[in-house]
């Protein structure tokens, strides 16, 4: 696999605005399981909405991705950043992308996943391993379209579902592949 | 040969499945299925275990389990029954929204509506949070597009979301 060198030499520096910390909304919120607008890349208002993910993501301990359905904007934009994770194999570090899909996918495999906006419950979610990715950067609207795989693939299919209006809840694999979470009383 | 069904419903703490599971081995049971979960945090277990004890011996035998109160134990004798086999194409249902009454009767009433069977179902309450996952038997005969859309019918009128998967599995 190789990765995209425009996406890996991408940061939020790129954007040219500071991103401000958001709310982030919790299931059973609409707009979570709304199917998301597209969006114009190269709006102000869309670049603001990047810089402000990246910023929540970076303040959220344990977060490697962020969608913006998940701070109350149904619309199609997400950032990850798996680069510090134990499972990541190849990545492009700190990214956003807006109208992005998953064109190719391969090799399924099952892990447990959980979710800012589903604070008290993981579950289990089969998803390919390795994906081709197409969206568009925000700021230029660059279209790129990027290989991934193992941990980021998981990442980049977990943020494109909440574009889509979809929670891990919804892929996964049975009745017994959902847990609550341990809670202190 | 009889069949019990056992249940053991309570105050979760830790040993109450190594003190149920060493008085059926004690009475000579073998234990077959067995699910236990905790339910807002207290413990549910069902067993189903075969063999020579009557449902009043193995009642007294866990007795102990339920003296201070903080547990209930039942025992039944189950009719002997051959299990159904999956007849129809397997499915994976998921709801979830804001907590409302009425919401596993309205969708599962429509399962039931087109002859499938719930093989097993789990809903779970965090928070504001409701969700149901239930895996389905659906008749081959079943438009499980029209279900669908039935399905989604009732979930927008509860305010909830839903999707309908088939069940996968790899065959290794
Ligand atoms: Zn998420």
């Amino acid at each position: 696999m190789t990765t995209h060198p425009r996406v890996a030499a991408w940061s939020e520096a790129d954007l040219d605005v500071v991103g401000r910390v958001r709310d982030v909304v919790r299931a059973p919120a609409r707009v979570l399981s709304t199917d998301g607008g597209r969006v114009d890349p190269t709006a102000p208002e869309v670049v603001q909405l990047a810089a402000d993910l990246v910023a929540t993501m970076r303040v959220s301990p344990g977060c490697v991705g962020l969608a913006a359905p998940q701070v109350g904007e149904g619309v199609k934009v997400f950032c990850v950043d798996v680069s510090a994770h134990p499972k990541t194999r190849d990545h492009h570090g700190t990214f956003v992308l807006c109208n992005a899909e998953v064109v190719e996918s391969s090799r399924n495999e099952k892990a447990r996943e959980g979710c800012m906006s589903v604070p008290d419950l993981t579950g289990d979610v089969k998803r390919p391993s390795r994906v081709v990715v197409r969206g568009q950067l925000p700021g230029t609207g660059e279209e790129v379209v990027l290989e991934a795989n193992a941990f980021e693939a998981r990442a980049l299919q977990h943020e494109i579902d909440h574009c889509d209006g979809l929670l891990f809840l919804d892929r996964a694999a049975g009745a017994h592949a959902i847990y609550a979470r341990q809670t202190y009383l | 040969m009889t069949l019990l069904a056992i249940t053991v419903l309570g105050h979760d703490r830790p040993g109450i499945i190594a003190g149920t599971t060493d008085r059926i081995a004690g009475l000579g049971l073998n234990l077959e299925d067995s699910t236990m979960t905790l339910l807002r945090g207290h413990f549910a277990m069902t067993l189903v275990c075969a063999g020579g004890a009557s449902a009043t011996e193995v009642e007294e035998a866990l007795a102990p389990l339920a003296a201070d109160g903080s547990l209930t134990v039942t025992v039944r004798e189950l009719p002997d029954q051959q299990p159904q086999g999956l007849v129809g194409t397997q499915w994976v249902l998921t709801v979830h929204g804001g907590d409302r009454p009425g919401i596993v009767s309205a969708v599962i009433g429509e399962v039931a509506e087109v002859g499938g069977n719930v093989t097993d179902l789990t809903t779970r309450l965090a928070g504001e949070l409701y969700l149901l996952i239930a895996e389905l038997d659906l008749p081959a005969s079943v438009d499980t597009d029209a279900l669908a859309v039935a399905l989604r019918s009732v979930a927008d009128q509860l305010g909830v979301g839903v999707t309908l998967r088939p069940a996968e599995s790899d065959e290794l």
